[in-house]
């Protein structure tokens, strides 16, 4: 008897401790995040690679560029505080924050930027991104605080590159070693790696700007769909950016503990064609498959609804912006009569390669099953990104392929004469020179305008959808990004109620 | 003096004529075209009209199975052929040249076992392309590997027997007593051992295109039908199930059937079921 | 049997040697330029051509082949391209999960295969041994790739047992990692491997076993009335244990074979993903160390079973079988 009762008051007790735990939990709010993510990064020097994952773990976290672009895509201060531009855009002078540190406690001044800029544009760089620092033609450090540099032409966009990561600012001291042990400037330090699996960052006490509010943030690695899911709904992961598995979305949005959010991605998706390749040089050909695919069946089997049709290569929430998605409606009979026309009554075959992200993979599926229904027998090839790297886009050995052209206002990679699109048009050429040369932006946006419109018509690509930026997070977390201006999981501002 | 056959023979040659008769009737028919698409009509449950439901793009999951079954036995059909064109003459070759033509073969054969054969496949993928063929190319030299060596115990065991060394004093040449003696006797070990291949080569394939990188859409594949089904696990579980049990039945029926004919060829030896 | 050894030696060491041009020839075949997958589709030319020089990839074939083979031979493994790690560095991190995982799925392997076998030679003909025949001819025939799924589906995704794939880290706490949880994060895993192991290993045991029962030894044992269980455990299993050892010993390239995949499954960070990851980056240092030194554990494995059986029965000597 005495011992049922001791065991009772033992379990009311804990009861009772567990009850003030949960008490003192709901009061505090809680100060670390676990970030989910598909891919992993391959190092973490987001100076010497393009691979997204670099950016989406360090950018505004551990390192800072001089600028940094906003949840808006405005750029705001970041190492430097303010920055100034002459009359003739040749000289830029930024000033730095006057407390700044490296990580490792060294001061971060602008002999580290003077040595930032000028490691990016030496002879043996490997910045993925070397071009963006090519208009510089000197860079000066008339005291700690203060870097001016010199272009030698002037560069509209220079600012919003100094933005990126590839221009996070690197100590020499650390340089060489940021890959495995990054050192930045930033409100969060590396803590460790655990490598397949985490990387874990820490609140760096002594940042000198506006205290994040979280202590730790851990980034996961999870690549496997299902698993992604089952992370989720077991709360090991309270927030997956860039989340694709599109089909578990309905699940969440009716779960009141989840929140889910849909924003814009730069990732106008396109089925790109080889221009210069028979059959695809005729235009009626082109003009034939834009009719064969139904852009609302690829968007509702790819991306479950979540996405925004597209007419051109531009994005729909950018100013500038003209709706072309009526100019080929889906009509297979259209579609057959032109390719009758253009000589093909019976189709033809033809290869359609797919990269390996899943938009690929399925849409290239779908695009090709409906490829098939007017003729066009297209045979898949799945390859890896070092394979399309090396046949498709630099040798330009292909018929079609299946990719999202994530980089921000890429319009004029049409006007390059080496791209892989083999594509060449004067008018669209005289367009872009005009754009080159026009500052006020009302003209710069018709410009744009009309440079979408003759890509429609030429149909120069398949231009299908706007690839989404879903966050899928639990509710109570504010401060996640919606849209993605650039590649980055900025978490400085995130906190939780 | 006649011999039971074996239980396991007839249920193994059973489900083998299942997997055939199937595939080859998806030759003429099957419910619908396996490679239709549609896309409202995705991820249903079994139901009346598609008896083991729909995939991620509607198509026909029972449909895919039955062509499924048709690529299975043509991607082992054609792994194990090769193996058998290319592994039984090296295999006897080596028997019959012995000393140093044997070390060669032997040496060979040590060279391909040290790469397990999914490892081999996904490196001639990486650096042929993704694909049937090549995955063919990749089981095939595991399979030759195997049966050379097969093929040159049981030779070697042959030669050793009076009568090979009778005819050849009575002067026949070493082809000639090959081709007449040694051949029939050990086409009954070979034939089994292919069987079993056979069954190996069906899982390879369905793993290396659960990987991506064998049989391409939009033709089915068993084991891409996985792949794909683990991404929809939540909403839509048994598409993970139907392919999976269709490379099973397969498997046993083969394995099975390997495991009866070597029973009824050598009633003394129990089947160990060592692959 | 010195020959022997000495012979098997050097057929081991030439072995692993031409593995070791087969795999990088191969490689020379695979289309990609790694310094193009690091720097992506803006990279500049001189920027490229600035990173291969770093990689070492602007040297001639047999420079670099020479270079890396001389290197092996020293026992470094290079680094790696794409991690800029030692790839020794990187296989020791990934061998902590592969090595456990593979333990683990033996000691659950042989923990079922031994009692089934035992059961099924009991039970000769009857009830039990038809069921384990079943079972076995089940696990033989369900691709392990496949179980693997029916297990996340199964304990994962409906009861939530077990993570439906990651790996916590063996360090912990704080992280999330930790002995258990490791552990936790492996069992599904191992369990995917263990099960076909246990159906071949199931039949050998039942083989060896009515193998052993059969010579004379047993059946004195059995005249002079000591009892059926006690001549099982005491004269038949130890007999049989040796055939099931050199299965096992010829079952490890199938293992690793399968842990390639199964770690694909449940995105573990083993060995086999680390591969196949490399692959993928064209991480051309990685791919030949891991995969040479996969060789090496095959041909090894092989080289003991071998010998063991040599030892065991001295006939075969000599003949390489």
């Amino acid at each position: 008897m005495s011992t049922a009762k001791q065991r009772f008051t033992l379990a009311a007790a804990a009861a009772l401790a567990l009850a003030a735990t949960s008490l003192t939990a709901t009061a505090q709010p809680r100060t670390d995040l676990v970030v989910g993510m598909a891919l992993e990064p391959p190092h973490l020097d987001p100076t010497a690679g393009a691979a997204g994952a670099i950016k989406e773990v360090t950018y505004a976290n551990l390192f800072e560029p001089l600028l940094r672009v906003d949840a808006d895509g405005k750029l705001v201060p970041g190492l430097a505080e303010r920055w100034t531009v002459s009359d003739d855009g040749l000289t830029y002078r930024f000033t730095l924050r006057p407390n700044a540190k490296f990580h490792d406690g060294t001061t971060a001044d602008s002999a580290d930027v003077k040595f930032t800029l000028d490691r990016a544009r030496a002879a043996d760089s490997v910045n993925a991104q070397k071009a963006y620092f090519a208009p510089i033609s000197q860079v000066e450090t008339p005291d700690p605080q203060t870097v001016v540099v010199t272009l030698s032409r002037p560069d509209g966009l220079f600012l919003f590159h100094m933005a990126s990561g590839d221009a996070a600012i690197v100590a020499p001291e650390s340089a060489a070693t940021n890959k495995q042990k990054p050192v930045g400037t930033g409100p969060f330090k590396f803590d460790r790696w655990v490598a397949g699996d985490r990387v874990v960052l820490v609140r760096n006490p002594d940042y000198d700007g506006m205290k994040p509010k979280l202590d730790r943030v851990t980034f996961r690695f999870i690549s496997d769909p299902a698993a992604q899911v089952a992370a989720l709904k077991a709360g090991d992961i309270d927030a997956f950016t860039l989340f694709s598995t599109y089909e578990a979305l309905p699940e969440f949005r009716n779960d009141p503990k989840f929140v889910v959010t849909v924003g814009s991605t730069e990732g106008e998706t396109i089925l790109s064609t080889n221009n210069a390749r028979k059959p695809f040089d005729d235009v009626r050909v082109r003009r034939a498959m834009a009719h064969a695919i139904d852009r609302k069946t690829l968007i509702d089997g790819v991306l479950y609804g979540n996405g925004v049709a597209i007419g051109s290569h531009f994005p729909p929430h950018r100013e500038g912006y003209v709706d072309l998605t009526g100019l080929y409606p889906y009509d297979p009979a259209k579609a057959k009569a032109l390719l009758a026309e253009a000589g093909y009554p019976n189709g033809f075959d033809t290869t359609l390669r797919l990269p390996p992200p899943p938009y690929a993979r399925r849409g290239g599926e779908l695009v090709a099953a409906m490829l098939a229904e007017v003729g066009i027998r297209a045979k898949i090839e799945p390859v890896e990104w070092a394979a399309w790297l090396e046949k498709t886009f630099k040798g330009k050995d292909y018929d079609l392929t299946m990719i999202a052209h994530t980089e921000p206002l890429d319009i004029d990679i049409y006007a390059r004469p080496d791209y892989y699109f083999n594509y060449r048009s004067e008018r669209f050429n005289a367009l872009n020179d005009e754009l080159n040369r026009t500052q006020d932006p009302a003209k710069r946006n018709a410009l744009y305008g009309e440079e979408q419109k003759v890509l429609a018509e030429d149909a120069v690509n398949g231009f299908l959808f706007m690839l989404p930026s879903v966050t899928v997070q639990k509710a109570g977390l504010t401060g996640m990004w919606v849209n993605r201006p650039v590649q980055a999981n900025d978490v400085t501002g995130v906190s939780w109620k | 003096m006649r011999r039971r056959l074996p239980l396991s023979l007839h249920l193994g040659a059973a489900l083998t004529l299942l997997l055939v008769a199937m595939a080859l009737l998806s030759l003429l028919w099957t419910p619908y075209p396996a490679e239709q698409v549609r896309v409202i009509a995705r991820l249903k449950p079994p139901s009346a009209a598609h008896w083991l439901g729909t995939d991620h793009f509607g198509r026909d999951v029972l449909s895919m199975v039955m062509v499924g079954a048709r690529n299975s036995l043509a991607v082992g059909a054609a792994a194990v052929g090769l193996g058998l064109a290319a592994g039984v003459p090296l295999g006897l070759l080596a028997a019959a040249l012995g000393r140093w033509g044997d070390e060669v073969v032997a040496r060979l054969g040590d060279l391909v076992f040290a790469f397990p054969a999914v490892l081999t496949a996904i490196l001639l993928t990486a650096a042929l392309g993704a694909g049937a063929v090549n995955v063919v190319l990749a089981l095939a030299l595991f399979n030759s590997a195997v049966l050379a060596r097969v093929t040159r115990g049981a030779a070697l065991a042959v030669w050793r027997r009076p009568f090979v060394g009778a005819a050849l004093a009575l002067g026949r040449g070493p082809l000639s007593a090959t081709l007449v003696h040694v051949l029939p006797n050990i086409a009954g070990i070979v034939v089994v051992q292919a069987t079993v291949l056979f069954a190996v080569a069906i899982v390879n394939e369905a793993a290396l295109s659960y990987l991506g990188l064998g049989i391409q859409p939009p033709s089915p594949s068993w084991g891409r039908m996985l792949g794909d089904a683990q991404t929809y696990l939540f909403t839509a579980p048994l598409q993970a199930v139907f392919p999976g049990v269709a490379i099973a039945l397969s498997v046993m029926g083969l394995t099975m059937l390997g495991d009866g004919l070597r029973d009824w060829l050598d009633p003394r030896h129990r089947s160990s079921g060592v692959m | 049997m010195l020959a022997f050894l000495l012979r098997r030696l050097v057929s081991l060491i030439v072995t692993v040697w031409l593995a070791s041009i087969v795999v990088f020839a191969v490689l020379q075949l695979v289309p990609g330029d790694p310094a193009l997958l690091m720097l992506g589709v803006n990279a500049q030319p001189d920027t490229l051509a600035a990173l291969r020089g770093q990689m070492g990839l602007d040297q001639p074939v047999l420079t670099r082949y020479l270079q890396w083979a001389g290197a092996l031979a020293r026992g470094d493994l290079g680094v790696s391209l794409t991690y800029a790690r030692p790839v020794a560095e990187l296989v020791a991190e990934r061998l902590a999960v592969t090595l456990p995982l593979a333990l683990l799925s033996l000691v659950i392997s042989t923990a079922l295969a031994l009692p089934l076998g035992l059961l099924a030679a009991a039970q000769r003909g009857r009830g039990g041994d038809w069921a384990v025949l079943g079972f076995s001819q089940l696990g033989v025939s369900m691709p392990s790739f496949w179980i693997a799924i029916l297990l996340i589906l199964l304990f994962s995704l409906t009861l939530h047992w077990f993570p439906a794939g990651g790996f916590p880290g063996w360090t912990g706490p704080g992280w999330g990692g930790g002995i258990g949880p490791a552990l936790h994060a492996l069992l599904l895993p191992a369990l995917a491997l263990a099960l076909p192991e246990a159906a071949i290993l199931a039949r050998v045991t039942r083989t060896a076993v009515l193998d052993t029962l059969a010579e004379d030894h047993i059946r004195t044992a059995r005249a002079k009335g000591v009892s059926r269980t006690a001549v099982l455990l005491r004269h038949a299993l130890p007999n049989a244990l040796i055939p099931v050892a050199t299965v096992l010993g010829l079952q490890i390239s199938f293992l690793v074979a399968g842990a390639v995949v199964v770690e694909n499954v449940f995105t573990l960070p083993g060995l086999g993903r680390l591969l196949y990851q490399a692959i993928g980056q064209r991480d051309l240092i990685v791919v030949q160390g891991v995969v040479v030194l996969l060789a090496l554990f095959v041909v090894v494995v092989n080289a003991l079973v071998d010998i063991a059986c040599a030892l065991a029965d001295p006939r075969p000597k000599g003949v390489s079988s």
